[in-house]
């Protein structure tokens, strides 16, 4: 964006005055999550630059506390070799809240994009009855505030066959809440809206009469899924489940509700800490989640130039 | 008529057709629609049915509920009454449900839990007629009239009263309702609290996400891509990470008063408190909720056409004119859309408020998981819920008629 040739003085002085101003709210969006990332390299238990670190004094950093993350909740930290890393396997806290979230993530993904996928080919349907309404529930897990759908869920499943007594039945079920595939149902339904929303961004542009040119060819209903449309709409549906992961991955309102202590998660765990005794090591871990998503949102943005490209949208 | 090859009417192997798609795409539709209905809608109308439906009283309590029922409300209680309640007493106490009962009457008459409780521990060992006075000798609170008229509404298990006291409403011994004491008054400062901060962090994501959003709307492809990268990287970062940096910033020992203290703006014995209150959540919101504002603005703002702007200027408008009058108005589907969204999103924010609110910065969320996981009260919480989701419904219908949700974009 240039000054226009017939800008007068005083515009020339406001279009820097509003570059600045511009620079300065990047800085307030991007500052508070680049600053966590040296103050973790903290050698004393502050939360601010100590004179050692302003002096670029090495003794200033270190990496205590991302040492203090794998050894938290060991039984025997100052073990060697083997021994350190099984015990630190099975017992660390945060490793384990790391294994519970890559677990309840992976699969509330897959649950979350099958059935959104499907039922964003049938939502991009002209003849879908209903439409809007049926759009209107399925986006709802997005927009009802956390805290009403955690403390629905946590009478839910604390009975799941409540339900059925209202039809007459009494049968004897076990409780969701605590358990793994609690958690799961819940987050899948927390990262549905986001793969019906990216799915049905790319069933906009799809020509039908590709499907229609795979049948005349001769290809069943499945083959022209798999062969024709699959390949078109993946990126679309790849970045959809990322979205999905991201949420699960980032979740805590459910999990506090309905997870028992065996299923403790990397935000619940963090959750803890600052709860409780909030110490450098919480920026340690926010450090490498937040390059995690850097990654994360690198292999988006990948994604989305390449459903670009092959759907042959080319960028405004 | 017109057929088709095999002779049928075309109108009815049109119809026929039709009706094969639309049922083919419904069940493509069907198995998400199942799952979300069971997982996702029931289980809030279980919830919710608990804001208006507690047996608490009524199920450990049946003779003197069914005396309730029988007569008429201001009746004082007369000999049957009192029988029915010492029957009851013996009964629950026995059954080890009396602290049920005597939760469910605390809820609308704070301190009776332990009249019940201790009632219940004399009775088990035996209670002889006349009731009345017997159980006066136990407590004498046993003959407030207040307490009667409290029993009697929890009888039924259908009550109204948890929405009445999320309003800071509650009844009298008639039955009338009235306002609860002036230091009792919670819930609506609370409601209206809520309201108000989200409405200013809505206008500070507005202040804050247009000139950005513009800005990124204006420049060549190429850079605003980079730029962008600026807006998607707080909104790809865990909402923990960001609550969390902002309270490591905003903290009385962080890096703000220090970096104020060290310029001399501030002296070192006045270092400034941003957080555990109400602008600590204002701070921690708006950064939070301020790519929901930019991403729709930025959007709308790229289909602007920029000659609209130039033919303004040509005709002699100044660029302030001409940006009120010209650029503004065509930005408006987008902060429509931006100022719903944050505002929604606002309304039920419950874990930032909780780590970096304090207590003048809590909102109505953070009451609803008080009552769920402190005071265990959960018709209470259920009640509030209610509430909330109605008012969120509200704004979600009004977003899906002014939007529409299939226009809803992620990055």
């Amino acid at each position: 964006m240039a000054v226009p040739t017939y800008a007068s003085p005083l515009e020339r002085v406001w279009h820097y005055f509003y570059l600045a101003i511009c620079a300065a709210i990047f800085f307030f969006l991007i500052a508070p999550i680049i600053v966590i990332i040296p103050l973790s390299f903290n050698a004393a238990p502050y939360f601010t630059f100590t004179p050692a670190m302003r002096s670029l004094d090495p003794d200033g950093f270190s990496l205590r506390w991302y040492e203090s993350l794998l050894t938290f909740g060991m039984q025997n930290p100052d073990s060697q070799g083997w021994a350190f890393w099984s015990d630190a396997w099975t017992n660390a806290k945060w490793v384990q809240a790391a294994k519970n979230s890559i677990i309840i993530g992976v699969f509330s993904t897959l649950v979350a994009t099958v059935l959104g996928t499907l039922a964003a080919l049938g939502l991009s349907r002209p003849e879908m009855p209903f439409r809007r309404a049926i759009m209107a529930i399925l986006i709802s897990p997005m927009i009802v505030p956390l805290i009403i759908t955690a403390t629905g869920m946590f009478f839910f499943y604390s009975n799941p066959c409540e339900l059925l007594t209202l039809f007459g039945f009494s049968p004897e079920c076990g409780r969701l809440a605590g358990t793994y595939l609690g958690v799961i149902l819940a987050h899948a339904t927390l990262g549905i809206p986001f793969v019906i929303i990216t799915v049905t961004a790319t069933l906009v542009g799809f020509d039908q009469s590709l499907n229609r040119a795979a049948a005349s060819l001769g290809a069943n209903p499945r083959t022209t899924f798999f062969k024709v449309t699959m390949p078109l709409i993946l990126p679309g549906v790849v970045s959809g489940a990322l979205f999905a992961f991201v949420t699960s991955f980032d979740e805590v309102v459910a999990v506090l509700f309905i997870a028992g202590p065996d299923q403790q998660t990397i935000p619940r765990q963090m959750w803890n800490g600052i709860r409780e005794q909030i110490s450098p090591a919480i920026l340690a871990v926010a450090t490498l989640l937040v390059i995690s998503s850097i990654a994360l949102l690198t292999t988006v943005e990948l994604l989305r130039r390449r459903s670009e490209r092959i759907r042959g949208v080319t960028p405004r | 008529m017109l057929t088709t090859a095999d002779g049928r009417p075309l109108a009815r192997a049109l119809a026929r057709s039709q009706g094969r798609a639309r049922r083919k795409a419904f069940l493509l539709v069907l198995p998400l629609l199942a799952f979300i209905l069971i997982t996702f809608v029931v289980p809030i109308g279980q919830m919710l049915q608990r804001s208006f439906y507690n047996d608490g009283f009524s199920v450990h309590m049946p003779q003197v509920s069914a005396w309730f029922a029988a007569t008429e409300r201001g009746t004082p209680p007369d000999d049957a009454a009192w029988a029915a309640l010492a029957a009851d007493l013996t009964a629950s106490a026995e059954a080890r449900t009396i602290g049920v009962v005597g939760t469910r009457i605390n809820y609308d008459m704070s301190g009776t839990r332990s009249l019940f409780t201790s009632t219940g521990r004399q009775v088990r060992s035996g209670i002889e007629p006349p009731y009345d006075q017997a159980l006066l000798d136990i407590n004498p609170a046993w003959g407030d009239p207040m307490l009667w008229s409290t029993m009697r509404e929890a009888a039924s298990p259908y009550t109204a009263n948890f929405y009445l006291a999320s309003v800071d409403r509650t009844r009298d011994e008639q039955g009338q309702i009235q306002q609860v004491e002036e230091r009792q008054r919670v819930y609506l400062m609370l409601f209206w609290r809520t309201f108000w901060l989200s409405a200013v962090i809505t206008a500070l994501t507005f202040v804050l996400g247009f000139p950005i959003a513009h800005l990124l709307a204006t420049l060549p492809m190429r850079k605003s891509n980079l730029l962008m990268i600026l807006v998607l990287l707080p909104f790809w970062t865990s909402l923990l990470v960001r609550t969390t940096s902002w309270m490591v910033l905003l903290q009385q020992q962080g890096v703000i008063n220090d970096l104020l203290v060290w310029l001399g703006v501030i002296g070192g014995g006045e270092r400034l408190q941003m957080i555990y209150n109400q602008t600590g959540t204002i701070i921690a919101m708006t950064h939070i909720l301020l790519p929901f504002m930019i991403l729709p603005l930025y959007s709308v703002m790229r289909t602007i056409n920029p000659s609209y702007v130039r033919a303004a200027r040509s005709l002699g408008a100044t660029s302030w004119t001409a940006f009120r009058r010209i650029y503004f108005p065509q930005t408006l589907p987008g902060l429509g859309a931006g100022a719903m969204l944050v505002f929604i999103l606002a309304v039920g924010y419950y874990i930032t408020p909780a780590l970096v609110g304090g207590s003048s910065g809590q909102l109505i969320s953070n009451m609803i998981a008080q009552h769920m996981t402190g005071t265990l009260n959960w018709s209470m919480a259920a009640a509030l819920a209610a509430l909330l989701l109605g008012a969120v419904l509200i704004l979600y219908w009004l977003y899906d008629r002014l939007v529409g949700v299939d226009n809803l974009k992620l990055g």
